[in-house]
Order: C-alpha cells, then sequence, then structure tokens
C-alpha cells in the first residue's frame, strides 16, 4: 500500500506552486477583483507552458495523458493563490472529451484545448439549484439543443461549451447562431459565471460521455481547490496574528487566538488525504468514486468555508476589507462550497451511495 | 498511489485470518478458563506466531520483525475482525514496554517485558497528581533512597485499572533541589507493596476505572528505576507519545460509527426508521466526513511512516488524537440524539464498563459521557491545541509566569 505522491507527481505540483508564487501574488488577483483583468491571459499561458490545460488530454493527443489526481494537484495549488484563471471549466471539458468523446471529435479538439490555443468549459447546472444529471431539462435533438444553463465559469472567450441535456447527455456547443453567453455579476471575481442560452444551437453528442462522472471529478476539484484556499488562509492568518501588535505583545501570544488557530488548522490540515483518495478512486476504483467524491465535496469544501469566516474575524477590522486579501479566499472559499450545489446535496447523495 | 496492499501482504493476511480461525475461540477445556486466563492463553499463542507486539526482540517475547508499519495494519484489520482479545489492558504494552526497550536495562526488559505482552503482568501508570495534571511536572509524590530501597510518598490520581495492577510505572521526585523537569525518576512498583493504598473512584457514569493511590513510606528495591536518577522526564515522553498515538487508532471509532449507523436503522423517528430522516442522514454523513478524514490522514502517516519521510506528515500525527477525540464525541452526542428518553435513564452496571461489545441504549448514554473522557485522558484537548499551535503553526509558547520568575502584566 502507497497512499504517498509519485515524485512525478510531487514535481508537477511544486512547479506549479513556485509558478502560482513568483506570478501570482495577491496584488495580481486583487487587480482581477477591481476589473483590471489583463494579467489573466498571461497566467493562463504561464500555465499553459506547464502544460496545465492539456494534463489529462492523451498523449496522442499533445496534452500529458495523465489524471484527475493530478488535475486535482494542480487545482490545489490555484486555490492557494486563489488564482484566477479559467481552470475548473477548462479541465472539467477536456476531461469529458477525452474521456467521452469520439475519435472525430477528440481528433478536432484535444490537440488545441492541450496547447491552450482553444478554451472550453461546462455548462451543467440549471435554475433551482439543478446540479445533477438526472434534473437536467436542456433538449438535445437532430444536432440542436435548447435551453437555458447557467452559472457557466468561465464562458466568455470559450470556443467549446460541453453542454449537460436531458437524461444526463452532454452535447458539444460552439459559440454561434442560438448561443448566447449572458455574464452574472459573479461573487468570486477570479472566476466569473454566465449564462448560457441555447436556442436551437447546433450541437453534438458526445456519445461516450457519462455525466455523472463529471460531477464527481468536478466535485473532486472543488475539494481540491478548498483545500488549497483554507490551508494558505490558516498561514497568511497565522503571519498576521503574529506581526500584530495589542497590548504590547503579538496577537499570536494570546492563547484564545492561539486556540482558534489550531482548530483551524485541525479542520483543514487532516483532509488532504480525503480528496486525495477522492481523485484516486476516479482514477483507479470506478466503484468508489462516486461515494468519495461527494464526501470530498461535502467535507472539505464546508471545512474550508468554516475556515474563511474564523479567518476574516481573527483578522479584526481590516479582515473586513475590500483591500485585504482575505475575501479574496472567503469568496474562492465560498464558490468552492456552492458550486456543483452545496454540502447537503452531496451529503445525501453520500449517504444513499451508503445504502442507508 | 497504490491502495493495494500486494502479494506478500495478502499473504500475511490469509495467515492471520486462519490463525485466528484456529485459535479462537479456545478450544478443549480452555473455555472453561476465566476471561483474563483464555486472553493469556490466546496472546502467548499470538506472541509465538508472531501476530502480536511482533517488533519486540525475540529475547523478550517478541517476534524481532522489524518495523513494518503495514503489516501492522493489515495484522490489526484481521484480529478486530475475527474479535481476538488482542487490545486488552493497554497501559503495560503499548506504553511501558516501548519505554524499557527505549531506556530500560536488560535486566528489567528480561523480567518484565514477555509477561506484560502475554497479560500476566498487569501494569498502571502512575503520573498526574491532585495537584499536577496538565501541568504535569510540578508532581510533589516523592522517592527518597534510603539503603537500597526507594522510600515512597505522596498520592498519585486518576490512575486507571490501579486495582487490577501488578505494577505501577511511575514519576516520583527523587532530587527535591533539583529544577522542576530534573528531580525526576522513574520507577517500577510493584502494587502489593506494604503502604500503598489504592481506592477506586467512581466515575460520572457509574463505573470504575480508575483509581487514587496513596503512598506512605512504600520501600521498593533501588534497582527499580528506569534510566537514570532525575532522568524520568525524558523517559516518560517515549510513553506520552505512544499514548498519543493509541488514542488517534481510527480503527475504534469506526467500529463506534457502524455502531451509530446500526442504532439509527434499528430506532425509529416519525414513523420511519430513524436512518430514513433527512436530518438523520446529514448528520451522519458529516460525521462520516470527520472519519474518513481521519482515516486517510492515518493512511497518509502509516505510508509515511512505512517510506521512512515521517517529516512530511508532522503535522497530522500532532493533530490525530484532537481529531480522534472530536469525533467521538459527535458521534456519542448523535447517538444519545437517537435515543432520548434512554438518556433520562441510568444505565445498568454493565454498561457502565467501556469496551469493545454490544451497543444498547444503557451503553450509549455512557458513552455520551465516556466520550469527555478522551478529551482529558493522555493530553487534554486543550494542551493539544496548545501542542498545534505551536509545534505546527509556529506560534509564540505561551508564557509560563512561574517559568519566567514573575507574573504576567495585566
Amino acid at each position: 500500500m502507497n497512499f504517498a505522491l509519485s515524485e512525478e507527481q510531487e514535481l508537477l505540483q511544486s512547479t506549479v506552486r513556485d509558478f502560482v508564487a513568483k506570478e501570482c501574488p495577491p496584488q495580481r488577483v486583487h487587480a482581477v477583483f477591481d476589473g483590471r483583468t489583463e494579467a489573466v491571459p498571461a497566467l493562463w499561458k504561464g500555465l499553459a507552458e506547464i502544460g496545465v490545460p492539456g494534463l489529462v488530454v492523451p498523449e496522442s493527443h499533445g496534452g500529458a495523458g495523465l489524471e484527475l489526481l493530478e488535475l486535482a494537484l494542480v487545482a490545489e495549488e490555484l486555490g492557494r493563490g486563489a488564482v484566477p484563471v479559467p481552470f475548473l471549466g477548462h479541465g472539467l471539458a477536456a476531461l469529458a472529451l477525452a474521456r467521452g468523446g469520439s475519435p472525430a471529435q477528440q481528433e478536432t479538439w484535444l490537440p488545441r484545448l492541450a496547447s491552450g490555443a482553444a478554451r472550453a468549459t461546462v455548462a451543467l447546472a440549471e435554475d433551482g439549484g439543478r446540479w445533477l444529471p438526472q434534473e437536467w431539462s436542456a433538449e438535445l435533438a437532430s444536432g440542436r439543443v435548447r435551453g437555458r444553463k447557467q452559472l457557466v465559469p468561465e464562458a466568455e472567450g470559450a470556443a467549446l461549451f460541453v453542454v449537460g441535456c436531458r437524461g444526463g447527455e452532454l452535447a458539444l456547443v460552439e459559440p454561434g447562431p442560438g448561443v448566447r453567453v449572458i455574464p452574472e455579476l459573479t461573487l468570486d471575481r477570479g472566476r466569473p459565471l454566465a449564462a448560457l442560452e441555447l436556442d436551437g444551437a447546433r450541437a453534438e453528442l458526445l456519445a461516450a460521455a457519462d455525466a455523472a462522472r463529471l460531477v464527481d471529478a468536478g466535485c473532486v476539484l472543488l475539494a481540491a481547490d478548498a483545500f488549497g484556499t483554507a490551508h494558505q488562509l490558516v498561514r497568511a492568518t497565522t503571519a498576521y496574528l503574529q506581526a500584530r501588535q495589542q497590548f504590547g505583545q503579538p496577537l499570536a501570544q494570546f492563547q484564545a487566538l492561539k486556540h482558534q488557530l489550531a482548530n483551524m488548522a485541525l479542520e483543514i490540515d487532516p483532509t488532504r488525504g480525503l480528496w486525495w483518495y477522492a481523485a484516486h478512486a476516479f482514477d483507479r476504483i470506478p466503484a468508489e468514486a462516486a461515494r468519495a467524491a461527494a464526501l470530498a465535496k461535502a467535507h472539505v469544501t464546508d471545512r474550508a468555508q468554516q475556515v474563511a469566516r474564523d479567518a476574516v474575524e481573527a483578522h479584526g477590522g481590516i479582515g473586513f476589507t475590500w483591500e485585504s486579501d482575505v475575501h479574496l479566499w472567503f469568496k474562492r472559499a465560498m464558490f468552492d462550497r456552492l458550486w456543483l450545489g452545496a454540502p447537503e446535496l452531496h451529503r445525501e447523495r453520500f449517504a444513499a451511495l451508503e445504502g442507508w | 498511489m497504490d491502495l493495494q496492499f500486494g502479494e506478500e501482504y495478502e499473504t500475511l493476511r490469509a495467515e492471520v485470518r486462519a490463525f485466528c480461525a484456529a485459535t479462537w475461540p479456545l478450544r478443549g477445556d480452555e473455555p472453561r478458563l476465566d476471561e483474563r486466563e483464555q486472553s493469556i492463553a490466546w496472546r502467548k499463542r499470538a506472541l509465538a506466531a508472531g501476530f502480536l507486539h511482533r517488533t519486540v526482540p525475540r529475547a523478550y517475547g517478541g517476534a524481532g520483525a522489524a518495523l513494518d508499519v503495514l503489516a501492522e495494519t493489515v495484522i490489526r484489520q484481521e484480529l478486530d475482525r475475527a474479535g481476538v482479545p488482542h487490545r486488552g489492558v493497554v497501559q503495560g504494552p503499548q506504553m511501558l514496554v516501548p519505554t524499557l526497550l527505549e531506556c530500560g536495562s536488560d535486566e528489567q526488559r528480561r523480567r518484565y517485558i514477555e509477561p506484560t505482552l502475554t497479560g500476566e503482568l498487569v501494569w498502571c501508570q502512575g503520573y498526574s497528581e491532585p495537584g499536577a495534571g496538565s501541568d504535569l511536572a510540578s508532581l510533589q509524590s516523592r522517592a527518597e533512597l534510603v539503603g537500597d530501597h526507594w522510600v515512597l510518598s505522596g498520592q498519585k490520581i486518576w490512575t486507571s485499572q490501579a486495582d487490577q495492577a501488578d505494577m505501577m510505572f511511575g514519576l516520583f521526585r527523587t532530587e527535591p533541589d533539583a529544577p522542576k523537569h530534573a528531580g525526576i525518576s522513574y520507577l517500577l512498583i510493584p502494587m502489593d507493596t506494604p503502604g500503598i493504598d489504592v481506592r477506586p473512584l467512581t466515575m460520572m457514569q457509574g463505573g470504575q476505572d480508575f483509581c487514587e493511590v496513596f503512598f506512605d513510606g512504600a520501600r521498593i528495591p533501588a534497582e527499580n528505576i528506569v534510566g537514570r536518577r532525575g532522568e524520568g522526564w525524558k523517559v516518560s515522553r517515549s510513553t506520552l507519545r505512544h499514548e498519543r498515538m493509541l488514542i488517534g487508532d481510527s480503527a475504534i471509532v469506526r467500529i463506534t460509527f457502524d455502531a451509530l449507523v446500526e442504532l439509527a436503522r434499528g430506532v425509529r423517528r416519525d414513523g420511519r426508521p430513524a436512518i430514513a430522516h433527512p436530518l438523520v442522514r446529514q448528520r451522519l454523513a458529516e460525521i462520516a466526513g470527520y472519519l474518513a478524514t481521519q482515516e486517510w490522514s492515518v493512511a497518509r502517516m502509516l505510508t509515511a511512516i512505512h517510506q521512512e519521510r515521517e517529516a512530511q506528515v508532522a503535522s497530522e500525527v500532532l493533530m490525530a488524537k484532537l481529531l480522534s477525540t472530536n469525533v467521538q464525541q459527535m458521534i456519542a452526542k448523535l447517538a444519545l440524539e437517537l435515543i432520548p428518553d434512554s438518556g433520562l435513564r441510568e444505565p445498568g452496571a454493565g454498561d457502565a464498563t467501556m469496551g469493545i461489545g454490544d451497543y444498547t441504549p444503557g451503553r450509549w448514554v455512557s458513552q455520551y459521557m465516556y466520550s469527555l473522557a478522551f478529551a482529558i485522558a493522555g493530553g487534554a484537548s486543550n494542551v493539544q491545541r496548545n501542542i498545534i499551535g505551536e509545534l505546527v503553526l509556529g506560534l509564540p509558547r505561551d508564557r509560563r509566569p512561574r517559568d519566567a520568575g514573575a507574573p504576567r502584566a495585566g
């Protein structure tokens, strides 16, 4: 038994971590939150040079031929830096194509997605919190799709949408007639969302794709992102409380705050193995994958959100301001907790899968 | 990443399973032995077969195996599955034996280790005192060397199983003029020594598990010291570390959680099994998240220890006890929500004794209270938070007014 990363996986992760530390300091995230998004293409291009957009694309199509665990390790680092890049939607769309596309579809799209020349995303949610495949209602018939999807990440500028349709089918849709992208005001400005109105848009069935597995993959990526986010928040809060002096001593000297920090670390640090396992199960133990993904998504993102709330409180007034870094991660944690559905949804899914 | 144990370990697993099937329950006349004697008889066979305390050298009754945490895990899984008496009393095998192996003399190891592993020699731990809890090093019980005997005086408290133990390993102040931590020695004390008075304390849930132990001029041989005079604090550290690992064992928590799920299946709420109730399902799944967190954290630790890369999991090792404590408390609290009326009734005498067995309603009521003991024994939860703050996050140490020599400014 070996529940550890390989050297290659550790190298991938440290490469992304170093890139993020160097190229995406908090000021850059603040700039995006203030509407100055010029840096985003350069960040995405830098990640493309590391191979991030094509991580799960087979080598025969120009990708790295890796699996969800590697994608999740990258997600952890992007969460740690609150990096505002179109990683989530693109990663999931590439995964859907790599696992469920026809040879022709793969030939058409995967090389461009892998190189970063084209960007793709996924359109899953529908109004009323309908995140799960059995709840989708967009109609796919005769090569056309009709319906309204929402909370689509990074939709503007995407060259391809993987759209969830009635019966849990997935379809490929390109921007064009019958496709309208309507940006939504998004809390986590680093990962802007949009509605997607499809009115008879041309669509191509992704015949071999499994939408439920796509949702599971998304759950794992969100858990990993939330872990990185909360892990960083604990460290940032620790550093702040060591630097800030009151009553003639660092705040970190006060046991009340020390215990609050210890509780925050206890909530998040040990969850690393939970999402690792969910990613590994997705890749290697299919029978366990859904259960592990549901549990990891519910637990890690819930814990991360609480850590983020505690972090704001521990920072005091400054933590409640727009200029502080804390709200960047706080909103990242909110996104991770709520996209693909709140923890309650996934706990119920887990309970049903347990046979309870 | 590969969660399969692989052929070597699966072969071992099959051997352990066959051994358990062949040796438990006991056969012939042996089932007539009392519970303790049955346990000893089985443990002797398991030690000889190399399935119990296998890293202890052969000369001291073990199997002399190299430390292999994966083998330990496979064996423990099978022993748990078979329901054999492999856990038994923990203080001796899990806490004293590692200490003797690290710090004891050869004579002490030869004399004490083997009967301790078999369960023939039962130990209690004499650490806490009325005035020395979390601040253990302030302990005041004295041992004075008079001729070739230590003469003991003072009082220990919260001493689990002192009334059943043959021996105590304990900390006593032998150098009263030395600084706090430097004046302590680690002594081995036969409990039948005249001048020792053991008084069981009744726990809040009614059982008797821990005791007060009074020493009034009890004399033990001078050779019953582990390590040198004044080194007892250092000697005891390995023991505490083992106690923490023990409480972090996730298998026990899983067994308790499975019992909780069974409880939820068995009782009704709003006219249907409680497990069908949305609120109950949510709370069970939330606890399942914590439990799985603990289990996969343990798996990370096992791998890291196996690969000799402990530094990678150092923070999780320090968190294991507090995490486990919290999960145990969540389980017990939800159990009582499922059987609220039982919480108004006093548990029966049999329900107050902990250990692995049937989870009756009274047992859950006991567990509701007993789960608090996990937050106290082996390093209180607030002390654990200090440790996490200081050693994981690098926060400043607490100012200790007495150590600093002056009271803290308001």
